[in-house]
């Protein structure tokens, strides 16, 4: 698929590209790299030795300490961060695969008013709605819960508008007034005709809701104060205070560098290993 | 794979393919196939509760407490519009939005310059390498920005990091990245590493929709691959350059994670350093939620205002040409 075509040529034409994105791949994985040999070191070695060597391997033991700190509330802080954004996503990804396709087959009362609405609805900053979201939840006495955190989340225009475009483009009309002749019903027609035919574009949503609740911290910054309820994000920025607050008298540095990377390893093997899927549904994602 | 998706941003401009023809050929046909009102408004009902409990009551509450204010001596009153003017002759927050928007003109070409080069380098190179590029490039996106900026304030730190000792070795002065010259481009670094992938894997999308038939002519007359880049594909996938680039506004404007996490390493970070930052203080340090909801509305409004009216430009243009 190369364009230049023969051979030689675009061996030589395609040096330069290849020189740039090495250095690019050095950039892009520096960072990471540093959090895994990091993640190796005890406190002291983590503030002596070269940062980008390894020193004697403690990978093992950061491990066990991490999870046996303030009573393991770690562990704890992992599980709420899974719940939520799982429990998140797939409710964002519902609701945003149901709304989307209504809009995309249906005609009724309102559409074209609510159609508009929309694209504006994905311009709303998220600032604007936090903190009117806090006081009426705690008007409510939801804060300070998981649902809190998890009840906004599941508000995505983007991916109702996503499936909108995508379910217009590939769930042919012929095919669902078809079903329609043969008496099933819309319930039917959605879950077992346009369901696996928006696959695709239900992963592309579900994947991007996942990410963002994950790596969401002004929303549970702001709902939650109780540390048990804590997603990662906010946890490590606590103990990352306690740290530099009690500089070296607590060995929590290399908490917090273990930490990061069993947080940010679960999602990098996610995507990694559903490239196949996302990618697809993220052509409908260009148009964004 | 490459599906044949529309670049354009559809909604209004390009409605769903024509199926009022078919539905009311079909209804003559059979009473079943109507367009089915209720079954439609019912798929979107959820999503629309969730659109008023969450978008619209906040939006609406947010705007009614900005028009009041609270003090010990006089309890709550309303104050109209005086929050606002208050908001927009604050030296405070004014100097919050200057900063975030020279940030944001020079981060955001940076960036999004970085993102077309290499989408555009991963169009046209289809090596193993350039799929590894392409994986590693994305692999920031999955790192929450907390972890982010701590990994990034790490390394630029004297006692964790590499970089900031390197001049000594050639007998300088160490490199400090916390400086108030230094700090926002140490910032704008970790915005762009988080996000130059991102943005690179949008436009390659977008690039691999460009059917192929539009620059075959050019490879027969002997552009160069770069010559088709730029006269071809770039107008190809203007508009979803343009999207990307607004959504990189919205974004910029909110920004507020990373100075957080960094007011740890860089103590001059103060509480209005972002307008978002000093929103969320006001409410949660100062507890002048009144004062907070104006800032927290303002902000939203001016966001979506300047979002709004870019894509409008856009549509407008794109429609003309």
């Amino acid at each position: 698929m190369t364009i230049g075509g023969a051979g030689n040529r675009t061996t030589v034409k395609t040096r330069l590209p290849h020189v740039l994105m090495a250095a690019g791949i050095l950039y892009f994985l520096v960072p990471l790299l540093w959090v895994v040999i990091a993640a190796t070191k005890s406190q002291p070695d983590l503030l002596d030795s070269p940062a980008l060597w390894f020193a004697e391997f403690n990978l093992v033991e950061n491990i066990e300490q991490l999870f046996r700190e303030d009573d393991g509330v770690y562990g704890q802080w992992l599980l709420n961060t899974a719940l939520y954004s799982g429990l998140s996503a797939l409710g964002a990804t519902a609701l945003a695969a149901a709304a989307g396709y209504g809009l995309a087959r249906f005609s009724f009362v309102g559409k074209r008013l609510f159609e508009t609405a929309l694209l504006g609805m994905i311009m709303v900053p998220a600032t604007a709605l936090v903190l009117p979201t806090y006081l009426i939840l705690s008007e409510l006495e939801i804060v300070d819960t998981m649902w809190a955190v998890i009840l906004p989340s599941l508000l995505s225009p983007f991916g109702a508008y996503l499936v909108r475009v995508y379910v217009a483009e590939s769930v042919p009309v012929e095919l669902i007034d078809a079903a329609r002749i043969d008496r099933a019903g819309e319930l039917r027609i959605f879950w077992q005709i346009a369901v696996p035919m928006m696959r695709p574009a239900i992963v592309t949503v579900f994947l991007f809701t996942l990410v963002a609740t994950w790596n969401n911290y002004f929303l549970p910054l702001v709902m939650l104060s109780d540390a048990d309820l804590y997603p990662l994000t906010v946890g490590l920025t606590t103990w990352f205070n306690t740290a530099q607050q009690e500089a070296g008298t607590r060995m929590l540095f290399n908490l917090v560098v273990t930490g990061s990377l069993l947080a940010i390893v679960p999602l990098v093997v996610a995507f990694v290993l559903l490239q196949r899927f996302w990618r697809s549904g993220a052509a409908a994602g260009a148009l964004k | 794979m490459t599906r044949s998706i529309p670049i354009t941003a559809p909604a209004a401009d390009s409605p769903p393919p024509p199926h009022r023809p078919v539905e009311s050929r079909s209804r003559r046909r059979s009473r079943r196939v109507t367009a089915h009102p209720v079954a439609g408004a019912l798929f979107v009902l959820p999503f629309f509760l969730v659109v008023v409990a969450f978008l619209i009551v906040p939006l609406g509450y947010a705007f009614w407490l900005s028009l009041s204010s609270k003090s010990l001596a006089l309890g709550t009153r309303f104050t109209g519009i005086d929050n606002y003017v208050r908001a927009f002759t604050d030296p405070v927050l004014l100097d919050g939005l200057l900063r975030v928007v020279l940030f944001g003109l020079v981060q955001i070409p940076i960036m999004l310059g970085i993102a077309l080069a290499g989408a555009l380098t991963l169009d046209a190179v289809t090596t193993k390498f350039a799929l590894a590029f392409r994986l590693i490039a994305f692999m920031p996106y999955a790192v929450p920005a907390v972890v982010g900026a701590l990994m990034w304030g790490f390394l630029y730190s004297r006692t964790f990091g590499p970089f900031a000792d390197l001049p000594t070795f050639v007998g300088g002065d160490p490199i400090d990245f916390f400086s108030s010259s230094l700090l926002l481009l140490s910032l704008g670094n970790i915005v762009t590493w988080a996000w130059t992938g991102y943005n690179m894997i949008i436009l390659y999308s977008a690039l691999q929709g460009v059917p192929r038939e539009m620059y075959e002519a050019a490879v027969i007359d002997g552009a160069t691959p770069v010559q088709i880049a730029l006269r071809v594909k770039v107008p190809a996938i203007k508009q979803a350059i343009s999207l990307a680039a607004i959504f990189t506004v919205i974004g910029t404007m909110q920004f507020f994670t990373e100075p957080a996490i960094m007011a740890r390493f860089a103590p001059q970070i103060s509480a209005g350093y972002t307008p978002n930052l000093y929103a969320y203080n006001q409410a949660f340090a100062y507890s002048d939620f009144h004062y907070s909801a104006a800032l927290s509305f303002a902000l939203g409004f001016l966001v979506f205002v300047v979002a709004y009216a870019f894509v409008f430009i856009n549509r407008r243009r794109g429609a003309r040409s």
